[in-house]
């Protein structure tokens, strides 16, 4: 997999991503990304058969609760950190969409 | 400027008024401007905040006589929320992010009596094994100021270490508490997941990550510990277990305690100087009773592979939330404020996505690109049952492997292992090489994909110098036994009293 990756293929991936890369950044994961993924490739000669696949190691929960409202952040705090934010509004400003 | 003692001395000069709150907070606010230019540490420190709540402790001492950090100054990883005070995870993505809320654990020590002196630098995002990610620069090891601290807790194990603090809160997902406090010679504990809140932990990898403790003895550690511990109802994943008392853990009475050594997977790579201290070590808990014995884990040597995975999936889609929209950094409207549209197209320069792209591309340094790159594409139609799907498989096996070494007939308490196969290396030395940076986690990571607790002492160092750290994991929910063997070991030596020539 250490050549595999072509210039095109990581700019795919960077678009899925919403990260715009440099041309020279390209290069560099095109190479980096296809080392980890080789030494990653052991990982599948192990024979996974009726194995069951791990999401997550939780065993019992505490915060199983009744469905009721309580005091939250009240929307001006949550919005002021934006970085534009029209508070008097309670909106998120961000650039046109279409 | 004397050095801080550890908890229960500073916790108790406080009560007895031998010392106000207020002149212990001044003494580690002067520790940090005299240290941090060396060592970096530090992103944030919040003198008046922290001076106001020591005062507050000195004029009401009654309402603090049981609280069990009353007056002792601790710092915060800077990737856990504290309210008004800005909380960077040392991105640029966040570099003026100052967040509505406490995290769980900050609100509990600050319940406790804890004053928070300052916000430690972290690999970006907790993605690192150096604290060089970090976008405010790395973190120096107090041993050796041209090596790393270890990653990505390096600030709060430096800050330990060159006893600013005695005490300092990381995060763990891949090693991020233990291998920095190795490699800082102070003690570091990850619990086990689901026993500490994440809420106001700024995610990386939800299944992994952690909260815990550093500090510079195990008794503060365990004191730390049942401070933050416990069910949160904001922290869907906390667990109903009891809290116990930790201290009354620490017997010193580890007879009969068995401890496995998976000696074939320390046969390659552990450098010379780690592997005898390591064994030392055990020599160590066997004379105080400790019974050592051989223990398989045929598929921990997978760990890295699966770790890498299964964490830059998490991380790739933890981090689709910074788009420059409800918080952080945005990117402004010209092409000039980020790099040319690649290959695809992203819409008009002054578009949505474009913003979004460009916002991406400014906020994140390279480390934390690599991991959303490689996240992305493992969860991506085609690749995800090859990649994704097949390393949760085997995370599977890797757990099945540890419950059989706990849980079989003459199942061990514990696991030994050095906590990182080579003691701190130079900075830069390794910056190029990704792949080689990742090696470095090779026995922290099976703690993370497993859910089991897992603690970091100091056991000697390489080179006269270099701090060298023990590990040892537990069964889920069984830090008390962690504990206790790690007490009964630092009762029996020296390490841990000795203070890098900066303190």
């Amino acid at each position: 997999m250490s050549s595999g990756f072509t210039r095109e293929q990581v700019a795919a991936v960077a678009a899925l991503a919403n990260l715009r890369l440099e041309v020279s950044e390209l290069d560099l994961f095109a190479r980096q990304l296809g080392d980890i993924l080789a030494y990653a490739a052991e990982v599948q000669q192990i024979d996974t058969t009726g194995v069951p696949p791990t999401a997550t190691v939780v065993t019992r929960h505490a915060a199983d609760r009744d469905d009721e409202v309580r005091p939250s952040l009240d929307r001006e705090t949550a919005i002021a950190a934006a970085p534009d934010p029209a508070v008097d509004a309670g909106f998120f400003k961000v650039p046109r969409v279409i | 400027m004397d050095s801080p003692q550890v908890v229960a001395d500073i916790r108790e000069a406080v009560r007895s008024r031998a010392r106000s709150a207020t002149d212990v907070c001044r003494d580690a606010l002067a520790r940090v401007a005299a240290l941090n230019p060396a060592l970096n540490a530090f992103n944030t420190v919040v003198t008046d905040r922290a001076i106001a709540r020591a005062e507050a402790i000195d004029r009401d001492p009654d309402r603090w006589r049981d609280a069990p950090l009353a007056g002792v100054p601790v710092a915060i990883k800077d990737n856990l929320c504290t309210r008004g005070v800005r909380t960077t995870a040392s991105s640029r993505m966040l570099e003026h992010y100052s967040p509505p809320y406490d995290a769980t654990t900050v609100a509990r020590l600050e319940s406790a009596g804890a004053i928070v002196i300052g916000k430690t630098n972290c690999d970006e995002f907790a993605m690192g094994s150096s604290n060089e990610n970090s976008a405010f620069g790395p973190v120096r090891n107090p041993w050796a100021l041209d090596r790393i601290p270890g990653g990505t807790s390096g600030g709060s194990a430096a800050a330990v270490a060159a006893r600013i603090i005695p005490l300092a809160l990381g995060s763990d997902t891949g090693g991020s508490i233990r291998q920095p406090s190795a490699m800082c010679g102070v003690v570091g504990l990850k619990p086990t997941y689901g026993r500490v809140s994440r809420y106001g932990l700024i995610a990386h990898a939800s299944s992994l990550d952690q909260v815990g403790p550093i500090a510079t003895r195990v008794r503060d550690a365990a004191v730390a510990l049942g401070v933050i511990a416990g069910g949160d109802g904001a922290d869907a994943t906390t667990a109903s277990e009891a809290v116990p008392d930790y201290g009354s853990a620490l017997t010193g009475n580890v007879r009969g305690t068995r401890i496995g050594v998976p000696r074939r997977l320390l046969e390659q790579g552990v450098d010379p100087d780690v592997a005898r201290a390591f064994f030392a070590a055990l020599d160590v808990l066997a004379s105080r009773g400790a019974t050592l014995t051989d223990v398989e884990l045929p598929h921990a040597r997978y760990a890295i592979p699966v770790y890498y995975l299964v964490s830059t999936a998490e991380a790739s889609s933890n981090l689709a939330r910074y788009d420059g929209v409800r918080y952080g950094f945005r990117a402004k409207g010209s092409r000039e404020d980020g790099p040319a549209r690649a290959a695809r197209a992203d819409g008009d320069e002054a578009s949505l996505q474009a913003m979004y792209g460009r916002t991406r591309a400014c906020g994140f340094g390279p480390e934390v690109k690599r991991r959303i790159m490689l996240g992305t594409y493992v969860l991506s139609a085609g690749y995800y049952d090859a990649y994704y799907l097949k390393a949760q498989q085997v995370r599977t096996l890797i757990l099945r492997d540890y419950e059989q070494a706990f849980d079989c007939e003459r199942g061990v308490d514990a696991i030994a292992m050095p906590t990182s196969p080579v003691p701190a290396f130079k900075i830069g030395e390794r910056v190029d090489d990704p792949l080689q940076m990742y090696l470095a986690d090779v026995f922290t990571v099976s703690a993370n994909l497993t859910g089991l607790p897992a603690i970091s002492v100091p056991c000697g160092f390489s080179a006269g110098t270099l701090p060298i750290g023990l590990q040892l994991t537990g069964r889920r929910f069984d830090e008390p036994s962690l504990l206790r063997l790690a007490d009964a070991y630092e009762r029996d030596t020296e390490w841990w009293k000795q203070q890098p020539p900066i303190a």
